[in-house]
């Protein structure tokens, strides 16, 4: 069994975590990667916390199980810290990346004393600067992927490219915006 | 080439019946299988598909809607679950009495009350004997491999059955995964044109379908439909290697994995094979001698092939996704222990676990604990308890 990277998403109904791991496992995928991409699907309503993750290994995958000792925890809402455990099972060679205006420093005293790597980004700033509107998910894809490294960042920009120009091909406007939220992700993760 | 692409086992099943191109598709929603005729749905208003898509207002009138289609002469596909599947009950055992190779995706979800959307078997399960083959799969890949395979054998003229093809509910149906397609073309020449000799608009050869039935003849066309189940075994093997040398993916009517020097074995269907295939792989490096049979053919049950390939075990623990409430045993458990029974196998010991009802996560330590239980038995010679449950508060 080669290295498997599992990576768990907290975030709420709504605002794409699903659609986030979803892409993430796309872009491994388009890396030539075995993929897993899947929801932990509760009663679905807008605002409820919700789970998804990834598994994502050069090698087929067979289990099917949820993910329980993530190398990697994504908080797609700053919020959740409190009513989630999100640090739960994390490995300690892992890191943690959450949506925050705060700094590394600020949140980990929050984090019921996980010891790992604590990375913050701004997804909301990046978001409504470059959007124009709060979409989390495609800046958070960027920042698990910059700090995980399970992908080259300049092959994740060039594949992400081309996503966005077929998932956008009736509204082409919005693919330099989603561009652009990429790239200053990928400049702005913090606790790296 | 085959195509590489990543895709749920919802996506994967629609593809494929793109790829069939049924005559009528007629289907209504359910979690988890809604995406299915969703997905399909969409083939039909690109025009990529010849498909008339009925979009009926129950499921019973899904199945009758197939029946209907499939016995005026072409092919019929639905997709359900839990109680989707419920709501079909009398029409299944009347597509599979009037010998109409209807096939059908069910994606598994457990069986209300109370209600719940998740995963298990109780919903396949339940209608083991209405008739219909029952071919189930571990993957999104499987479940693709075998709908490609479905209409070959349920149309076969030794058969002429409907074809149930089982995946996990979310665990498969929602995850996106690795998958190799095969091109269309392809597909178009393995599945083939349907011809039947017998449908009702045939004008040249008039026939009834579904009439009064009564003493008379009854016992007969009964005693047919159970010898058509015993055919089916063959036909899905001769099919199984036809799909073999068109994509390299080798199918029998169950997996064995790491048994050959096993001392031990567990048998457990669909997507908890893998997580268990993951843990042998460990255990087997601890060098515990565990292995893992995957039933694909559930119906037709293949008792022979099975126990021979169980009876070499000192013990064996069978995992059941639903339960029978019957204080007996799970389905699996009781179809594996009546066949080794009528076999004249009684060496290896046999123990049972219920697991993963209504959607509860089957972790690897589930299934380890399972694997150490079942070399317990191994070493000791000693069933402490038959029936057993795993990963349950109790």
């Amino acid at each position: 069994m080669g290295k498997v990277v599992e990576i768990r998403w907290h975030g709420r109904g709504g605002q794409g975590a699903k659609t986030a791991s979803l892409l993430l496992a796309d872009a491994a995928f388009n890396t030539g990667k075995y993929i897993q991409g899947f929801p932990e699907y509760g009663p679905e309503r807008m605002g409820a916390p919700i789970t998804a993750y990834n598994r994502i290994s050069d090698e087929r995958l067979s289990i099917h199980s949820n993910i329980y000792q993530p190398d990697y925890v994504v908080v797609v809402d700053d919020t959740l810290i409190e009513a989630v455990d999100v640090t739960a099972g994390l490995k300690e060679s892992g890191a943690i990346i959450i949506n925050t205006t705060k700094s590394p420093e600020e949140v980990t005293p929050l984090l019921k004393g996980y010891k790992g790597k604590v990375c913050t980004i701004d997804a909301k700033t990046i978001s409504v600067d470059c959007l124009g509107k709060y979409f989390p998910n495609t800046p958070m894809l960027a920042a698990i992927v910059k700090v995980s490294g399970i992908m080259d960042a300049k092959e994740f920009v060039a594949d992400m490219e081309e996503s966005f120009k077929h998932k956008f091909a009736s509204k082409p406007e919005v693919i330099d915006g989603n561009m652009k939220a990429i790239e200053r992700s990928l400049l702005e993760v913090k606790g790296i | 080439m085959a195509i590489r692409e990543r895709l749920s086992g919802n996506e994967a099943t629609a593809v494929a019946m793109k790829q069939i191109n049924p005559g009528v598709v007629a289907a209504f929603p359910i979690t988890p299988s809604t995406e299915v005729p969703q997905y399909f749905s969409s083939f039909v208003a690109d025009g990529v598909v010849d498909t008339e898509f009925v979009a009926v207002e129950s499921e019973h009138s899904a199945m009758s809607a197939c029946i209907g289609a499939q016995a005026a002469g072409v092919r019929a596909m639905t997709a359900t679950s839990a109680n989707g599947l419920a709501l079909m009950w009398e029409l299944l055992y009347i597509a599979s009495g009037s010998r109409l190779p209807i096939v059908m995706a069910c994606i598994n979800r457990a069986l209300s009350g109370p209600i719940n959307i998740h995963n298990d078997h109780s919903d396949s399960m339940g209608a083991r004997d209405s008739g219909w083959i029952q071919i189930y799969s571990e993957t999104n890949q499987e479940a693709y491999d075998n709908m490609l395979m479905a209409h070959r054998i349920a149309e076969h003229k030794d058969v002429l059955l409907p074809v149930m093809v089982c995946q996990d509910g979310f665990i498969t149906s929602h995850a996106i995964e690795n998958i190799e397609l095969v091109e269309d073309d392809k597909v178009k020449a393995f599945v083939g044109e349907y011809n039947p000799e017998f449908y009702l608009l045939n004008k040249e050869n008039p026939i009834a379908v579904g009439p009064l039935d009564l003493q008379a003849h009854y016992f007969e066309h009964q005693r047919q439909q159970a010898e058509a189940m015993k055919n089916a075994k063959k036909v899905i093997l001769e099919v199984s290697d036809e799909f073999e040398k068109m994509t390299g993916r080798k199918y029998g009517l169950f997996e064995e994995y790491n048994t050959k020097d096993a001392d031990v074995c567990v048998v457990v269907l669909n997507s908890t094979a893998g997580t268990a295939k993951y843990v042998v792989d460990q255990l087997n490096e601890q060098g515990k001698k565990v292995g893992i049979i995957k039933p694909r053919v559930y119906r037709p049950f293949p008792v022979d092939e099975i126990v021979d390939a169980l009876a070499k075990f000192k013990a064996i623990a069978i995992m059941d996704k639903t339960d029978s409430f019957n204080a007996a045993g799970g389905p699996l458990f009781s179809d594996i222990t009546s066949a080794m029974y009528a076999k004249g196998v009684f060496g290896p010991k046999v123990i049972n676990f219920t697991y993963g009802l209504g959607g509860r996560d089957v972790k690897a330590e589930d299934v380890e604990a399972v694997c150490n239980e079942v070399l317990k038995v191994a070493e000791t010679e000693k069933v402490e308890s038959v029936y057993n449950y795993i990963g349950v508060r109790e």
